[in-house]
């Protein structure tokens, strides 16, 4: 360690202002504080600090992640050889699903955080954690076979369109993953869905008879087979996104976010009652085969579940005001399943209700600003 | 006696080191000072010059912009130093004591048989007014003003808080007294006590409201009491000050002379024994901390480790503050310590394993632990403010200048102490308290 510090310490002099390497200050600076926590001491004001920092936030948040992640990987292994028909062992489906996931999520990665380093540099800023959650979310949101160029033009459209000009980490307005996802939506849509995309190598391969759609594809043309079964979908053994799939492993992480009080729990509650409500509304009425999908198989399909577990908690781009993540995460709900349900164009609905949600976060905020205002005037005049 | 307000949000720090109901043994020191930058928007003007006899009562100085607030001695003795930093500006007024205690003599008198005026022209002239304080802005009162209500919080809950209790026990007579020269500025006199604590002085004051309170720290600042019972609003006044200065004041009207004593909590883990002491407000804190604390790099704090002024090893005690904090430094590089179990590191998340060892009382250092960021994490202010105030919304409109946005959104009912706690949990590790000044002078500057 002593060794290790003393490097640093070496080094530092050349990237100060004023040194050889100054522009090389902030990517010094991001991983200095990242060996180390900097001996900076408070001064005027509180002279303790609670020990939480933003890298041990967002460090519980991508291990919050990591289970969706492992399942993502093993499943996507397992679609593969169900679709050839071949039967493998458990770890060579692992490891198939690793080769095909860890590319993505090293191209997210580098891609975002130099994009991050850069912006630092230039802002004098140090590099900011949040991109460690997001480069983390994007690989789990969006199909295996996106080729890896695309998903580094929707990272780096996300961190400068939809992170960085708003003034970095926590000045955004729209959750930044959810913008990679978005743009690669609507920019590439016939490598974001329909039904070969969602299985590794289908787009390649023709295999006769299969189909790759996912549940939600399914459900327009009909009602859902067994293997869609609410058992199935919980567990994750269906084709989708590549971390979306397994409710259950989604919820370790919740556990992992409410346990630790890194995510609100008021958020996450109130975007499943809000789902839940509105498909047990739909189930009333019964009109299409989505309708009829029982409201508690909704929360397990599609990214429902990992949208309202790791996607509305992010509370750069939630609403801020406690009353307002009651509002904000049951609209959340309510939208998702009615876009879902409405518009079989777009089958995943949570992205875009969350992303609408995001823009309507601050007016959701201003109304509950507003009433501890009027609050304060009719005690004065009382 | 009313019911109990339970105050249902804030978060009690547990560090080692809390003060035993004893008195330690001290001496008390040589110098004194009284430092102009405690008052808050002060400006100095000297009376005395270096090497003038002073008398315990001796005006040292007085403000500027309001000559009749005068600053006097605490000692008697002779005035060795006027102390200044940049620009010019006077940091300390440092008297030697000539250890006779000869004070200036202002005459007993009885307030029941004077106006309000005559008791606040000897309050004044005594040196005793820049001990009362008002909300809004936390500044000394202005003596023309009628306030709507005056305010005592009987008990500290800051973190290694003196115990009141024990602090007050035999000065329930100067007390009294001292309540009885209040009444003469407002009638409305309350006084806030610890549900759980016997408190023997108030419970037997004549003329002033009693109401207990209940609960976590900032249960026992002011400011969440007045809003509970009384909240500001726009053009209100409430006075304020703290228990051991109304001894003060009582002693002033009883005896005639100006009584600069306290009685302080030396606490903190580096601390050998922490218990309480005999002093004298701006004492030098150097005989009292020699030998009596660990080795090792320290900080010292007048007042508690959340709103407390750091000062050097022979600094000296705050006018307001009835507690001397020792922590140790935290200006070390921890590798990788956000990635570590961290079981010895509190946190009010459970993102660091300490929860899992129960740990009753932790030794705190003075690192930052982290980097300082925007406001990213949402709702960790709110639960540790029990007010009905939006903290990131006003936050936001101080840094923006927005003087009607900070009215609107409770700017009156704040001050440091407050707020001090959502600074502690902030991960984003914003000053927060600094930013809460910046607020309020910006709100004197305009607005006056």
């Amino acid at each position: 360690m002593k060794a290790l510090r003393s490097l640093l310490d070496n080094i530092k002099p050349h990237v100060q202002k004023g040194g050889k390497f100054e522009k090389l200050h902030s990517t010094f600076d991001a991983f200095e504080t990242l060996l180390f926590v900097p001996n900076h001491t408070n001064k005027n004001g509180v002279h303790l600090r609670d020990a939480i920092d933003m890298k041990r936030t967002m460090a519980i948040v991508v291990m919050a992640v990591i289970p969706a992640l492992l399942f993502g990987m093993w499943n996507t292994g397992y679609q593969h050889f169900r679709m050839l028909g071949q039967e493998v062992s458990f770890w060579e489906q692992f490891f198939y699903g690793a080769i095909e996931v860890l590319p993505i999520v090293i191209v997210s990665y580098v891609v975002g955080l130099a994009i991050e380093f850069i912006f630092a540099q230039a802002r004098g800023h140090e590099v900011n954690e949040g991109f460690l959650v997001s480069g983390m979310l994007i690989p789990l949101i969006v199909p295996v076979d996106t080729p890896l160029w695309m998903i580094g033009v929707a990272t780096a459209f996300a961190v400068v369109i939809g992170k960085e000009v708003f003034g970095g980490t926590g000045m955004n307005i729209w959750n930044p993953a959810l913008i990679a996802r978005a743009f690669l939506f609507f920019a590439y849509p016939s490598q974001m869905s329909g039904d070969k995309v969602w299985i590794s190598g289908l787009t390649d391969a023709t295999v006769d008879g299969f189909s790759g759609a996912t549940p939600l594809g399914a459900a327009i043309n009909g009602p859902l087979t067994d293997d869609f079964s609410i058992f199935n979908s919980f567990i994750g053994t269906i084709p989708g996104s590549v971390g979306e799939t397994s409710t259950l492993a989604i919820l370790i992480g919740a556990v992992i976010l409410l346990y630790t009080g890194i995510a609100s729990w008021k958020v996450m509650f109130s975007v499943f009652a809000g789902g839940f409500i509105m498909a047990l509304g739909f189930n009333a009425i019964g009109a299409n085969e989505l309708m009829n999908i029982p409201a508690i198989h909704h929360l397990c399909l599609g990214g429902f579940a990992f949208g309202a577990v790791f996607m509305a908690t992010d509370p750069v781009s939630a609403s801020r005001t406690e009353c307002g993540k009651w509002v904000y995460g049951f609209l959340i709900g309510v939208f998702a399943i009615l876009i879902r349900v409405f518009n079989p164009a777009y089958p995943e609905g949570m992205m875009l209700a969350i992303l609408l949600m995001n823009t309507f976060a601050p007016l959701i905020d201003h109304f509950v600003v507003q009433g501890n205002i009027k609050r304060r005037l009719k005690r004065a005049t009382a | 006696m009313s019911e109990v307000i339970k105050i249902k949000k804030g978060l009690d720090i547990q560090l080692m080191g809390k003060a035993e109901a004893v008195f330690g043994q001290a001496v008390l020191p040589e110098h004194f000072a009284i430092k102009p930058t405690d008052f808050h928007g002060v400006v100095p003007k000297m009376v005395v010059k270096v090497g003038d006899k002073v008398k315990a009562g001796t005006v040292l100085f007085f403000d500027k912009n309001r000559p009749e607030i005068k600053f006097v001695s605490p000692v008697s003795g002779e005035l060795v130093a006027v102390n200044r930093g940049e620009r010019r500006k006077i940091l300390e007024v440092v008297v030697q004591s000539d250890g006779l205690n000869d004070a200036e003599q202002f005459g007993s008198a009885d307030p029941s048989q004077m106006s309000k005026e005559e008791v606040i022209e000897k309050m004044l002239n005594a040196g005793m007014w820049p001990f009362v304080r008002k909300r809004p802005y936390d500044v000394i009162a202005n003596p023309t003003e009628t306030p709507k209500a005056f305010f005592i919080s009987g008990f500290d809950s800051s973190p290694l808080a003196p115990d009141y209790d024990f602090v007050l026990s035999g000065k329930e007579v100067a007390f009294q007294a001292g309540i009885d020269v209040i009444k003469k500025l407002t009638d409305n006199i309350h006084i806030g006590i610890d549900a759980d604590a016997s408190s023997k002085v108030y419970k037997s004051l004549k003329g002033v409201k009693l109401h207990s309170f209940q609960g976590k720290h900032p249960a026992g600042n002011v400011g969440v009491q007045i809003h509970q019972v009384a909240p500001i609003n726009k053009g209100e006044v409430v006075w304020v000050m703290n228990p051991q200065e109304v001894v003060a004041l009582g002693k002033l009207f009883k005896d005639g002379v100006y009584d600069a004593s306290r009685v302080i909590a030396l606490t903190g883990s580096e601390v050998e024994k922490a218990a309480y002491f005999h002093t004298k407000v701006g004492a030098q804190i150097k005989p009292l901390v020699q030998g009596k604390v660990k080795d090792g790099n320290l900080r010292y704090v007048s007042g508690n480790a959340l709103t407390g002024l750091e000062i050097e090893c022979d600094g000296y005690l705050g006018a307001y503050h009835s507690q001397i904090t020792v922590l140790p430094e935290g200006d070390y590089y921890e590798f990788m310590g956000w990635v570590l179990p961290g079981l010895n590191k509190f946190s009010v998340s459970r993102s660091f394993f300490s929860w899992m060892c129960n740990k009753k009382e932790y030794r705190q250092d003075t690192n930052m632990h982290g980097g300082k960021r925007a406001f990213v994490v949402s709702g960790q202010y709110d639960k540790v403010l029990p007010m009905d105030i939006l903290p990131e919304f006003l936050f936001k409109a101080i840094l923006a200048e927005d003087i009607d946005k900070m009215e609107q959104l409770g700017i009156y009912e704040l001050a440091e102490e407050d707020i001090a706690l959502c600074e502690f949990v902030c991960t984003s590790k914003i000053n927060l308290q600094s930013i809460l000044r910046g607020g309020i002078d910006l709100m004197i500057k305009e607005l006056s």
